[in-house]
């Protein structure tokens, strides 16, 4: 299970306990997401999520330090995934070689697609990131063949076409099928992780069975908007993810 | 020096690309092979410059303008009247164009984004033309400001979904577009309204709209026998300057001016003058200058016309920025209000106040010109949709 959430939301002093009980709740893997001011493959729920960490003054260097106060404690894989521009306005290398120094271990970047990545592909692997590229319902069986062969880490499967966010999880669950099938007959070098939609536990049962895992991230930050600040916000947010991995507890 | 950009690959030098989520990627091959084609089709060639010329009004008038040239006393200026065109402004080339590239695709829902409500009113009326389904994103800012091309678009049968996110002008309309046509990919086509965007659509665009230049350098030579001395056009994303500049790109003795909106003063943070104080940068699937702060979140932009009020620019201009072809200037709201009415007394002609930013910076150029030198003036689009602003700013 890897599980997405935007670095500084809600708020900047929570981010680093919520990843560390993400990974006590059963998370495998941890998306931190670098917010940008338009995420055009975002729906309302990110996007909402990217302007209040944008407002809660979030920088690059704040979002590193994150990852280094993470690393105190915990070996969790960490992906950081953002649109390219706030990486460029950093400065490719130096974003490649402080990523990789405070602990990340990978990218996501939804605006970045194999054909523009030779603007950061050596830099990341000279700094062990790897690169994880999307596959969609829409790509042919050469693209996922091509985007398998350039990823490293894994390959993120976009199962509905359309921005990220909460669909109705039957929908999800029939029309994946057919863009499985074909996953698992072009993407065999890395792992695959299907995302996009995935909102509770039955939603992410059905996904699991047939791949190497599952992502979920709007219906999380969602669970997060619903609960904050509420005292028992955080304990309410864990027990989420905690139902998201294991189901419901027998009460 | 022969100009060939941009590569296959659209890049502009440096500037292009194609930065979109997968999704996009097999829409775009496609309008890659489709634009391909048509441009070896006689029969889509056919079909577009017959449209241009019985439905759009083309060619549009070359129309000298004597009392600005005695007002200013110096070198002679000429209007390219693309406010003459059906709907009013330049961008119903562009919005034919594409229209006919959707259809012959199979595509059967239209989107666009739209700033001045121009773009939006082409794309409603080739809808209507050709019977497509029509959604237009539009800032809620910009609805109110060009209520009067709201009312059009619906009239003509289009939907106007207004946006509510971020600056509620064009940069916000264009993202939801996108994420309209991330989500609809398989039978949506995104007609986008600028030279901006992913390749091809820059190139797409100029290539429609280079009628305007073509025109105008065929005319010019009619009533003077010779080449202009300078071009001047306003520029947003940049479409109706583009198409005006291009054809004169290899004719290196015109001399090519673009104008950004500077809104209060690009030394203000109410600007929208991407090339004078904007850095490169990635917005809406192309690399080019942007303005954006330290962290590269994108500024809102701002000028008093909503066709400018856009933080990026198509990257062909920031190409021709960096190698000095073209020269870019800002003209404040103030300039292009008072240039307006200037226009409006002394031509006749009520210009839309995007163009007016063109019309501001004679000001500037005429006292500098020679009374045998020519200047020629894109009219991009007309003042009609304007009124409710001036009549403000003026009171």
């Amino acid at each position: 299970m890897s599980l997405f959430i935007t670095a500084g939301f809600p708020d900047p002093d929570s981010t680093v306990d919520l990843v560390l009980g993400f990974e006590k709740n059963g998370a495998d893997i941890i998306e931190l997401g670098m917010p940008f001011s338009d995420p055009l493959a975002d729906g309302p729920t990110i996007q909402y999520a990217s302007n209040v960490a944008i407002s809660n003054g979030i920088t690059m260097k704040k979002i590193f330090e994150m990852v280094k106060e993470i690393r105190k404690a915990s070996e969790i894989p960490i992906i950081l995934m953002g649109y390219i521009n706030p990486i460029l306005k950093y400065g490719i290398e130096k974003f490649c070689r402080d990523a990789a120094d405070c602990g990340a271990d990978g990218l996501i970047l939804p605006d970045l697609p194999p054909e523009e990545s030779a603007v950061i592909a050596e830099l990341a692997e000279k700094n062990n990131l790897d690169i994880i590229y999307l596959v969609a319902p829409n790509s042919t069986d050469e693209r996922m063949k091509k985007v398998d062969s350039m990823s490293s880490g894994f390959v993120y499967c976009v199962s509905v076409t359309g921005v990220t966010g909460a669909r109705k999880g039957e929908e999800v669950a029939k029309s994946v099928d057919r863009f499985i099938g074909r996953v698992n007959k072009n993407v065999i070098k890395n792992p695959k992780l299907v995302g996009f939609g995935i909102k509770n536990h039955e939603d992410a049962a059905v996904i699991a069975k047939q791949v190497d895992g599952f992502i979920v991230g709007s219906a999380l930050i969602d669970t997060i908007r619903n609960n904050y600040p509420n005292n028992d916000w955080m304990e309410n947010v864990l027990s989420f993810v905690n139902e998201l991995k294991y189901g419901k507890k027998e009460k | 020096m022969k100009y060939t950009a941009p590569t296959k690959q659209g890049y502009f030098g440096k500037y292009g690309g194609k930065f979109v989520p997968e999704i996009l990627i097999p829409a775009l091959e496609e309008l890659e092979i489709a634009y391909e084609e048509s441009l070896h089709d006689p029969l889509f060639q056919k079909e577009y410059h017959d449209l241009l010329k019985e439905y759009v009004g083309r060619p549009t008038k070359l129309t000298f303008a004597n009392r600005l040239t005695e007002h200013y006393g110096k070198g002679k200026i000429y209007f390219k009247r693309e406010d003459l065109c059906h709907t009013g402004a330049h961008k119903i080339n562009n919005a034919i164009g594409q229209l006919l590239l959707a259809r012959n695709m199979g595509k059967t829902r239209i989107i666009a984004e739209t700033g001045a409500g121009q773009h939006g009113v082409a794309t409603a009326t080739a809808c209507a033309k050709f019977g497509f389904e029509c959604v237009i994103y539009m800032g809620a800012e910009d609805m109110e400001r060009q209520k009067l091309n709201v009312d059009r678009m619906r009239l003509l049968g289009a939907e106007v979904r207004s946006v509510t996110s971020g600056s509620q002008t064009l940069k916000d309309a264009t993202n939801e577009a996108i994420r309209d046509w991330v989500t609809n990919v398989e039978n949506t086509f995104y007609i986008i309204g600028s030279v901006v965007g992913p390749h091809p659509y820059p190139v797409m665009t100029r290539n429609f709209h280079r009628v305007i230049g073509e025109e105008t350098k065929e005319q010019l030579k009619q009533v003077e026998g010779r080449l202009p001395d300078y071009l001047v056009a306003c520029v947003g994303g940049g479409s109706n300057a583009i198409g005006f500049f291009y054809p004169f790109i290899e004719n290196e003795d015109v001399k090519m001016i673009g104008i950004e909106a500077a809104g209060l003063g690009a030394d203000t943070d109410q600007t929208a003058a991407t090339l004078t104080i904007g850095t490169p940068g990635v917005l809406h699937g192309s690399l080019s200058y942007l303005l954006h702060d330290s962290e590269g979140q994108v500024q809102l932009a701002h000028s008093i016309s909503a066709g400018l009020d856009y933080p990026g620019i198509g990257p062909e201009h920031s190409y021709l920025f960096d190698t000095k072809r073209v020269h870019y200037f800002g003209v404040t709201d103030r300039q292009a209000m008072d240039a307006v009415k200037r226009i409006s007394e002394k031509e006749g002609i009520i210009p839309a106040i995007e163009t007016a930013h063109a019309f501001a910076y004679l000001e500037t150029l005429m006292p500098l010109t020679q009374s045998d030198e020519i200047v020629v003036v894109n009219c991009s689009g007309r003042g009609d949709k304007d009124m409710k602003t001036i009549s403000e700013w003026f009171s």
